[in-house]
């Protein structure tokens, strides 16, 4: 295996009955690159990531993440990875300290690990006023940026990303990417999925998935470029409109 | 282990911060098996009563004096005719009616036996027990005072008789019914809306997605509701001893293995019914009414199983909540052993199993 390639796969297909929700698709991921997956709703993009985290079994193909078969490894895939979902998936009734301590706790860090990693997070955010009261008394943003960075409590090597930035105003998304771009200059793989079309100028490759085959894969650049597109709202019209 | 225990920790703070869950964990139990107590109270007061004396003498003057005398009954009603007994009953006048026999005096001088029938009205089952066990009493009393020191005892027997219903099989004893249905509301209900609420705030999908097994997510939070409904069911087993004097005749011991066991069955249905439901209202609404229901309606507690239509009493067996309230009726009130019971133990176990092995696979599959 190419050691620069933490994610790879080949072939990869979902299928629900007679339904092809993924069909055969082919890419790979490099170590530190944010990757961004595009893609309208329905288009397949949240099955794809669930198999490369190792809660959906593919149908056909071959996925390598992390170094991990997601065949036969599906559990060691889920040491290496973080995730956050498009949801906001923090505990509201726990307080900021238990929800990092209980994460921790479940990415089986020691509590001596765990106790030095809330600290070094609560200054980073700013929330050291807030460490002992409830999530639900948070602001979106805030517990938002406190997901990520439970997501990445245990140095994932990649960090999967569902539409992170859902229901943020523009002044913490931006905040939020440059969270992400911290990470991946840290050396975590960021594998991403949005719909905000902006969001995927920021992203050093872009994927767009149209009923569930990977139409295009590049850096922004070089899309707008092949597509002859002034923005990549205009790239991803033109592919969807076929 | 170490991560089950935070896991375990974690389900202690979500229930512990609820107000809503901490009410039906401890303020229900307790509000309802006083309601259910005072509610089906033990006490009777000033019950009125037909005397029917056939032969008039000595004895059964005191006899009827000493009932009338007591705070517990009034006689309404002195009748001739042993015809007049269903009319009082009829009309709703009496509960009772006490029947003696021709020549009592004589028969208990001659034979130291005479027979006295007390009649009841078993519509209400409790209270005719009430009224035949406290006649009881005040026979017995009337009977040392008569027999001190006397050589050969004079004995009064009291036949009881229960008209309308005659073999009590109504008598529901709340404690048990009680128990079946806190437990079951406990154990399934709240573990079903905790595992959806998890669904439904998305966080089910981070845990599934840590290296944390998702059997160990199920069983950690089935672990704080199973400790929970113990110690819901030594609640309800303390105050029914203490506020009812309810004797619990039975092992204490067997008592708490079956709970246990039943509570295991309703987790396991519990599970099952958050395999199916996507938000915590419809877990609560199948709770309510696919669980609940069926268990204050279906499981004898409140209306007997014997005197519903077939078509019922057939699907009556299809709910844990029956067998487990004939076992611990069985327990409680009869004081019996195993060796009665082990038939729907067995029935019972057989059925968590069956539920758990139902709620593993679903929830396999919804992991697929």
């Amino acid at each position: 295996m190419d050691n620069d390639k933490v994610i790879q796969v080949e072939g990869l297909t979902k299928m629900f009955g007679d339904f092809t929700a993924v069909d055969a698709i082919t890419f790979d991921v490099k170590k530190g690159e944010i990757f961004g997956f595009l893609g309208a709703n329905g288009a397949g993009k949240t099955t794809a990531m669930k198999m490369l985290i190792g809660i959906s079994i593919p149908t056909a193909g071959t996925a390598n993440v992390a170094g991990f078969d997601v065949f036969k490894q599906a559990e060691d895939i889920k040491k290496n990875i973080g995730y956050m979902s498009q949801k906001f998936a923090l505990y509201d009734d726990l307080t900021v300290k238990e929800n990092i301590t209980f994460f921790g706790g479940i990415y089986g860090l020691s509590r001596n690990v765990i106790k030095e990693k809330s600290d070094v997070l609560i200054t980073e955010l700013g929330l050291q006023k807030v460490a002992n009261q409830l999530v639900a008394s948070l602001p979106l943003g805030w517990k938002q940026k406190l997901s990520f960075s439970v997501a990445l409590i245990h140095d994932p090597k990649i960090v999967f990303l569902d539409e992170p930035t859902g229901g943020v105003d523009p002044i913490t998304r931006r905040q939020f990417w440059e969270m992400i771009y911290k990470a991946a200059n840290e050396g975590t793989t960021v594998f991403v999925t949005t719909h905000y079309m902006d969001e995927a100028e920021y992203c050093d490759r872009v994927s767009i998935m149209v009923n569930g085959k990977i139409e295009a894969l590049d850096t922004p650049k070089k899309l707008k470029k092949q597509f002859n597109a002034a923005t990549m709202n205009d790239v991803f019209l033109k592919l969807a409109r076929g | 282990m170490k991560r089950f225990i935070g896991f375990v920790k974690k389900e202690f703070y979500h229930i512990f911060r609820d107000r809503r869950s901490l009410f039906i964990l401890f303020g229900m139990p307790i509000a309802q098996i006083l309601l259910f107590g005072f509610a089906i109270t033990n006490e009777i007061n000033n019950v009125d009563i037909a005397v029917l004396d056939h032969s008039k003498d000595a004895t059964t003057k005191e006899i009827i004096y000493k009932i009338s005398a007591s705070k517990y009954f009034s006689i309404k009603q002195m009748i001739t005719h042993e015809a007049d007994i269903a009319s009082v009953f009829e009309k709703g006048q009496v509960k009772a009616v006490l029947n003696f026999e021709n020549d009592f005096s004589k028969n208990l001088i001659n034979d130291h036996k005479a027979t006295i029938q007390i009649v009841t009205d078993a519509t209400d089952p409790n209270t005719a027990n009430t009224i035949s066990n406290y006649v009881n009493a005040i026979l017995q009393q009337y009977q040392l005072e008569l027999n001190k020191g006397t050589t050969t005892p004079y004995q009064i027997v009291s036949q009881t008789r229960m008209v309308y219903n005659p073999e009590l099989k109504s008598v529901y004893m709340f404690v048990p019914g009680v128990m079946t249905i806190i437990l079951m509301l406990v154990s399934a209900m709240m573990t079903s809306i905790s595992i959806t609420k998890e669904k439904e705030l998305g966080t089910m999908e981070i845990l599934l997605v840590s290296p944390i097994n998702p059997f160990q997510v199920i069983i950690g939070k089935v672990v704080p509701y199973i400790f929970l409904s113990v110690i819901n069911a030594i609640v309800i087993v303390l105050l029914s001893i203490f506020i009812f004097h309810m004797p619990v005749q039975g092992s204490l011991f067997l008592l708490g293995l079956e709970s246990v066991l039943f509570i295991v069955s309703a987790l396991a249905l519990g599970i099952l019914i958050s395999t199916i439901s996507k938000t915590q209202q419809t877990a609560m609404m199948i709770s309510l009414m696919g669980l609940m229901l069926p268990v204050i309606l279906l499981s004898g507690f409140i209306f007997p199983i014997s005197s519903m239509p077939v078509p019922l009493q057939i699907i009556s067996n299809i709910i844990p909540a029956k067998w487990f309230i004939i076992i611990i009726k069985g327990i409680m009130l009869k004081g019996v052993g195993i060796q009665y019971i082990w038939k729907e133990t067995l029935i019972l176990l057989g059925m968590t199993v069956f539920f758990i092995a139902l709620s593993v696979k679903k929830y396999k599959i919804r992991l697929e």
